[in-house]
């Protein structure tokens, strides 16, 4: 049972799992959050507002990437993007590509997927009755989507895109498949290190439950605001 | 007293400790008998009678169904409510079931009946109520008149003792009105046992035997439906006819 | 680009002996079905369970329920894979623990477990939000007629509950596929660990992500077709028109 649970080796491993583990997902989640977001908010309006071509591209890269396995994604591009580099940078072979590169840009095409999903709600049901208001005052319908409606979508679908945040940031386990030091890498490294399996899995679970719903709370908490404001 | 089919002893309710609904309510309603109950909304009328059949609970006071002392430990609720029928004011038939088979469930699951027992009791209500040519069809196909009209032979399936009825036409549009009151005065005709809430007051002018008015939680009159209409003799309750009847 | 491009590579023999490189996406295939179909019933039961206890007056069971959809919710499944394939054997009492590691498709079982699971949570929301949605007076009527509250869930509040959530459940039917693939890092052969040992025996990167790729759009159009159909079969008439 739990008679030998080594809390020592824990601690001893703290600097580590978080220094580096925890910095590298958080780093991780913030900047995969951020592009997938200014990338979803694209290929929604692709969507709505593009013309046939690129809407119906928006909609198949959407539906693609959520077809797919993460872990697959993961894969594809792990290979792929070195290829792409030499392409893009007329190299005569393959470029090399950190992991670190390789996960974000990853998740970056991942999630903006959902990312768009969520935008694309979101403007619908604000752009019926402000659209025209908008226009109405004379403003083009790039500067209606940008001053008037992409600001309500934001703040009205806040606590959705916080909660597909918390999806990334568990999601951001998967690295692990790339050997990469996320904390679950971390952990797993020390694990399997000091054969301290049951001590380090332990921790990593109790520690991204901790996270995660505290995040989830706040994000709770967060949305009854916003709804009493609306 | 033994043909008393419903009786209330100072029955009180508090949604929290500082909202009483219901503030010491007695009443009888002998076997036979057609009771209206009326008041403004918010009076506690919906209240009162869903605590006859147990569907909310009641703090103090004593209710009695049937014999059935609904206080008591070890009330077999199932049991009772299949004798006592109710009709919601938005009917609340189930969706997903045809007509026959709203009637037929609770036959089955509860009277135990046989299938085929219970199909031709349906059959014969629906034929009561003049719906047969529905009886395959599901609720949201019927109008809310049809609807209500199937949800009063779903409850009469079960053979009850007496008939509830919340607001029956408060949620129906003003033309199906009247087919569902029809139902509901050849009922009593036939001699069910009734409790009304219900701002109808022609209803209760053809059928009722006794007028109930109710207002914030209290049961103010409870008279014979002449004396209601002649000279109810309480302010309030002449406020609240003059309102509904000056139309 | 010098990445030399070779289709025919599914019909050369695969090194582990038996068959062709095909045979081994197929067999990968076999196991993604066979683990998300075991899954998927494990989560719709005990989801079903739990979103009817979060949909109970009770606060004691409502906050049972919460506590197990809050617990698997927000751990990685990933890190859930691990508790149960790594911690869990070694926490048992020993004989126990070493009857589990000595389980031959321990993987196998890991996998429809832990994936169950942790769909579970996600179904006993869809389930509880269901119940939640429909109007309140339902379950009164199925009271009122005199069905005991067992039977007013089972006649009444779920059939309906179901029909208003299948449109969610598709998505997390679609999900189960897709989280099945996680099980590769406990060593489930299953369709993308499948295409990954290609890649690592034939250096054919792409020729095998892009099977896999078709084959998941594939399994999930079937997927999403068969959750149609099943829709349009419980569709009732006149239901939802108001």
């Amino acid at each position: 049972m739990f008679s030998n649970f080594d809390f020592q080796a824990i601690i001893q491993a703290l600097p580590y799992l978080f220094g580096q583990g925890m910095v590298f997902t958080l780093t991780l989640t913030v900047l995969s959050a951020l592009g997938g977001l200014m990338l979803g908010t694209l290929l929604a309006l692709a969507r709505i507002s593009g013309g046939r071509v690129l809407s119906t591209v928006a909609t198949g890269y959407v539906n693609l990437m959520r077809t797919l396995p993460l872990v697959l994604v993961i894969f594809w591009f792990y290979f792929m993007v070195p290829y792409i580099g030499q392409w893009l940078l007329q190299e005569s072979r393959p470029i090399k590509v950190g992991g670190f590169s390789s996960a974000l840009l990853t998740f970056i095409m991942f999630e903006a997927a959902y990312f768009s999903e969520i935008m694309r709600g979101g403007i619908q049901s604000v752009a019926r009755g402000q659209n025209a208001a908008g226009l109405a005052l004379g403003l083009t319908g790039g500067q209606t989507m940008r001053y008037i409606v992409l600001p309500q979508v934001l703040r009205t679908m806040l606590p959705v895109l916080l909660t597909q945040t918390i999806v990334l940031f568990q999601d951001t386990s998967l690295v692990y498949v790339l050997s990469l030091t996320d904390f679950l890498g971390a952990a797993s490294k020390i694990a399997q290190r000091d054969g301290r399996l049951v001590e380090m899995y332990c921790f990593a679970a109790l520690v991204y439950f901790a996270i995660c719903f505290l995040a989830s709370q706040a994000v709770r908490h967060l949305q009854s605001r916003v709804a009493i404001i609306r | 007293m033994t043909d008393t089919i419903i009786a209330l002893q100072n029955v009180s309710k508090w949604y929290n400790p500082a909202f009483q609904v219901l503030k010491d309510c007695t009443l009888a309603v002998p076997k036979g008998e057609v009771v209206v109950v009326c008041g403004p909304s918010g009076s506690g009328k919906s209240t009162l009678i869903k605590c006859i059949n147990a569907l909310e609970s009641f703090r103090e006071g004593e209710i009695t169904v049937d014999g059935v002392r609904l206080h008591e430990k070890g009330v077999n609720l199932p049991k009772l409510r299949a004798r006592v029928g109710m009709v919601f004011q938005h009917f609340e038939l189930f969706p997903h079931l045809s007509v026959l088979d709203n009637l037929d469930l609770a036959q089955i699951k509860v009277l135990g009946r046989g299938k085929q027992e219970a199909r031709t009791k349906s059959e014969a209500l629906l034929h009561r109520v003049e719906l047969s040519e529905h009886a395959n069809k599901f609720p949201g196909q019927l109008s809310g008149g049809q609807q209500q009209r199937v949800a009063i032979a779903r409850a009469l399936a079960m053979d009850p003792v007496v008939m509830l009825f919340d607001e029956p036409t408060s949620a129906l549009d003003p033309e199906m009105v009247s087919e569902v009151l029809d139902v509901m005065v050849k009922l009593a005709h036939e001699g069910m046992t009734m409790m009304v809430v219900t701002h109808e007051m022609g209803f209760a002018r053809k059928v009722a035997h006794r007028v109930v008015f109710m207002d914030r939680g209290e049961i103010v009159v409870d008279a014979p439906k002449d004396a209601f209409f002649g000279d109810v003799g309480n302010e309030r309750a002449k406020l609240f006819l003059s309102k509904i009847l000056q139309h | 680009m010098n990445y030399h491009w070779n289709w025919g590579i599914f019909w050369d023999a695969s090194p582990e002996g038996a068959g062709t490189y095909a045979d081994m996406l197929i067999g990968g295939l076999r196991i993604t079905l066979a683990v998300s179909v075991l899954a998927w019933m494990i989560a719709l039961t005990t989801g079903s369970a739990v979103g009817v206890l979060r949909s109970l007056p009770n606060p004691w069971l409502k906050r049972l329920a919460n506590a197990y959809i809050e617990l698997l919710r927000n751990i990685p499944l990933l890190v859930q894979l691990f508790l149960w394939y790594f911690v869990l054997p070694e926490i048992v009492p020993e004989a126990w623990g070493d009857w589990l590691k000595s389980l031959r498709d321990a993987p196998f079982y890991t996998a429809v477990i832990g994936l169950g699971l942790f769909m579970s949570a996600r179904v006993a929301v869809q389930v509880s939000t269901g119940i939640a949605a429909l109007p309140r007076g339902q379950m009164a009527a199925g009271l009122a007629l005199g069905l005991t509250l067992p039977q007013t869930y089972r006649y009444v509040i779920l059939p309906n509950a179901f029909r208003v959530i299948l449109p969610p459940l598709t998505s997390e039917t679609i999900n189960t596929i897709k989280n099945s693939s996680v099980a590769l890092t406990i060593g489930l052969a299953e369709l993308t660990a499948r295409a990954r040992a290609i890649q690592e025996f034939s250096f054919q990167v792409f020729e095998a992500f892009t099977a896999a790729t078709l084959i998941y759009l594939v399994i999930n159009m079937i997927a999403t077709l068969l959750m149609r159909m099943l829709e349009r079969q419980m569709r009732i008439p006149g239901y939802g028109a108001k």
